[in-house]
């Protein structure tokens, strides 16, 4: 055999190994929930209560399920109007100059930030403060770890979206200009039309990226197993509820938590495909 | 030369992208109204950077710097608001570029959505009509006003730019290379309608193509490095030309 071959062989085989671990993944999520959906079938889904009490055990993943779309939906509301504001700065307004360039070099730094930094940060910060101005009694709970959250998946909201204006071709701009446009009414009428499903799909990610996030929420959320009575209440995640319990868990119990994490693995991957198929369709 | 009726004039107009690299250098020119004007020259002498002047769409980039005066009827366009500047003066590309998320009949009356300007249902079938009819796109797309206008050949795209820089009923138009990126029919009826529409506007065209020029215009403006060197009777300059250097260019010694 020639290195040619050889190489291709060792490429293939890598890129196999990849596809292979992730389906074996995936496998082991739906083998290691079946315990679980033997028991409770599909009321797992709608069951809001959790009780891992030996001899009175019930599972149900609603709680989790609520507690992650309700952070992560108030996140993206927080997310969306700082990230805009960051991508028309950067990519329109302040575009090629050393202010846009300290901008984007911070938010991306803030995505290179370990989460339990993040983390952190809301727990000896922002919950205190949180506290001190009397919204929460201890600070924590889906309005902390959504702030938080909000924070951290700005970056992800903004990179994209930069680009995707920045893609907005200089002539139409132009073409509007010529017409007696404004700036503003370049960036309403010109701009955001023509970036828009992009910067759609950018937001769409971003939410997928909150979704999954463990160990901030983790900190900050209070890690009730109860269904979010309003923004200020306590919760928790999908993700934060495994990371919380798979140490001590086992049987049924376990088996559920790895149900929730096939479902957590499930809707990710449902909100990122449909973000990238966004990208694909009309950017 | 002191043309007839003049819309524009020109004074010791001087243009820098960077400090001291002039693109346009004490340029001085009065413009005929109702007449097609040709600026010719080289490239990189400055035709685009003028033509731009004259709607001040060259300050949209942040380091220039312009020195003289151009008035409008008397009027320094300096001092007016560019919104209004640039209603009184349109400007077609040399790309086609209508916009791509509008339809046909919304890139006629574009002009006036950007500008917030509100018209009833009944001004704007009248504008859209007549406007296209003008550049003679009507017929062609008249049942397909709601299309993209991407979807027309580039030919028709460029009528339909040249219709939504008329819409406002402009005094001016400008069009800088407005047929380099089409072919010899489209081109054709884009000259035919230039023509015909310098019966009611004022025409300024920037032009790499002599025999465009020479075809059109009524009168022409070769530029070298930034400066006017000729300006002339369009019949004048090509049978005629005082300089060496517009000889030379015209017998296609360089350019
Ligand atoms: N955005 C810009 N920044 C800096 N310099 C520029 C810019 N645009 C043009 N120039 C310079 O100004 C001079 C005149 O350019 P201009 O585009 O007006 O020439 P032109 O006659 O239209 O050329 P062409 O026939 O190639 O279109 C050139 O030297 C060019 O390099
Ligand atoms: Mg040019």
């Amino acid at each position: 055999m020639n290195s040619d071959k050889i190489t291709k062989y060792i490429l293939f085989g890598a890129s196999l190994l990849i596809l292979v671990v992730a389906g074996g993944m995936l496998y082991s999520l739906v083998e290691g929930s079946l315990p679980s959906f033997r028991v409770f079938g599909w009321k797992f889904l709608v069951s809001p209560e959790w009780n891992p009490t030996q001899g009175d055990q019930h599972f149900g993943a609603l709680a989790f399920i609520a507690g992650t779309l309700f952070t992560s939906i108030f996140a993206l509301l927080v997310a969306i109007p700082l990230a805009f504001s960051t991508s028309l700065i950067v990519a329109e307004y302040f575009r090629k100059t050393w202010f846009a360039n300290v901008v984007s070099t911070c938010v991306d730094l803030l995505a290179g930030i370990p989460s339990v930094i993040f983390g952190l940060w809301g727990f000896y910060a922002l919950r205190p403060f949180i506290v001190s101005i009397g919204l929460s009694h201890q600070g924590f709970g889906i309005f902390t770890a959504g702030l938080v959250l909000a924070i951290m998946i700005v970056p992800y909201a903004t990179s994209l979206s930069n680009s995707i204006i920045m893609m907005v071709p200089n002539e139409l701009k132009e073409a509007a200009y010529s017409l007696g446009a404004t700036r503003l009414e370049v960036i309403w009428n010109v701009i955001l039309p023509n970036a828009r499903s992009g910067i759609t799909a950018s937001y769409i990610l971003a939410f997928g990226r909150a979704l999954g996030e463990t160990m901030a929420v983790t900190m900050l959320i209070g890690n009730a197993n109860i269904l979010p009575k309003g923004l200020f209440s306590t919760g928790n995640t999908m993700a934060s509820v495994i990371a919380n319990e798979f140490g001590e868990a086992s049987g049924v119990h376990l088996s559920s938590l790895i149900e929730i994490g096939l479902l957590l693995f499930v809707i990710t991957a449902i909100i990122n495909a449909t973000g990238k198929y966004i990208i694909k369709k009309f950017a | 030369m002191a043309p007839a009726a003049s819309i524009l004039s020109i004074e010791d107009l001087s243009i820098a992208y960077d400090r001291d690299k002039y693109a346009v250098k004490n340029v001085t020119a009065t413009v005929r109204k109702n007449a097609i004007t040709a600026i010719m020259g080289p490239s990189g002498c400055g035709k685009t950077t003028l033509l731009r002047a004259i709607n001040r769409m060259h300050e949209l980039y942040p380091n220039i710097s312009t020195e003289g005066k151009i008035k409008l009827y008397g009027d320094n366009i300096y001092e007016m608001p560019t919104i209004e500047l640039r209603r009184k003066i349109g400007m077609v590309f040399q790309r086609p570029n209508p916009f791509p998320t509008m339809s046909i009949y919304e890139n006629v009356i574009a002009g006036y959505k950007l500008n917030g300007i509100h018209l009833k249902r009944s001004e704007r079938d009248e504008i859209v009509e007549t406007t296209l009819r003008d550049v003679t796109l009507w017929d062609e797309v008249k049942n397909a006003l709601h299309k993209k206008g991407t979807f027309l050949s580039g030919g028709q795209q460029q009528r339909l730019c040249v219709a939504r820089a008329l819409a406002f009923k402009p005094e001016i138009i400008l069009l800088d290379e407005p047929t380099s990126a089409l072919d010899p029919v489209s081109t054709a009826k884009i000259e035919d309608l230039l023509v015909e529409l310098k019966q009611h506007y004022t025409i300024i065209l920037v032009t790499h193509n002599m025999s465009q020029a020479a075809r059109i215009s009524d009168n022409s403006m070769f530029m070298y490095l930034g400066e006017l060197i000729e300006y002339e009777d369009t019949k004048t300059m090509f049978t005629n030309p005082k300089d060496p250097r517009t000889e030379g260019y015209l017998t296609g010694k360089f350019g």
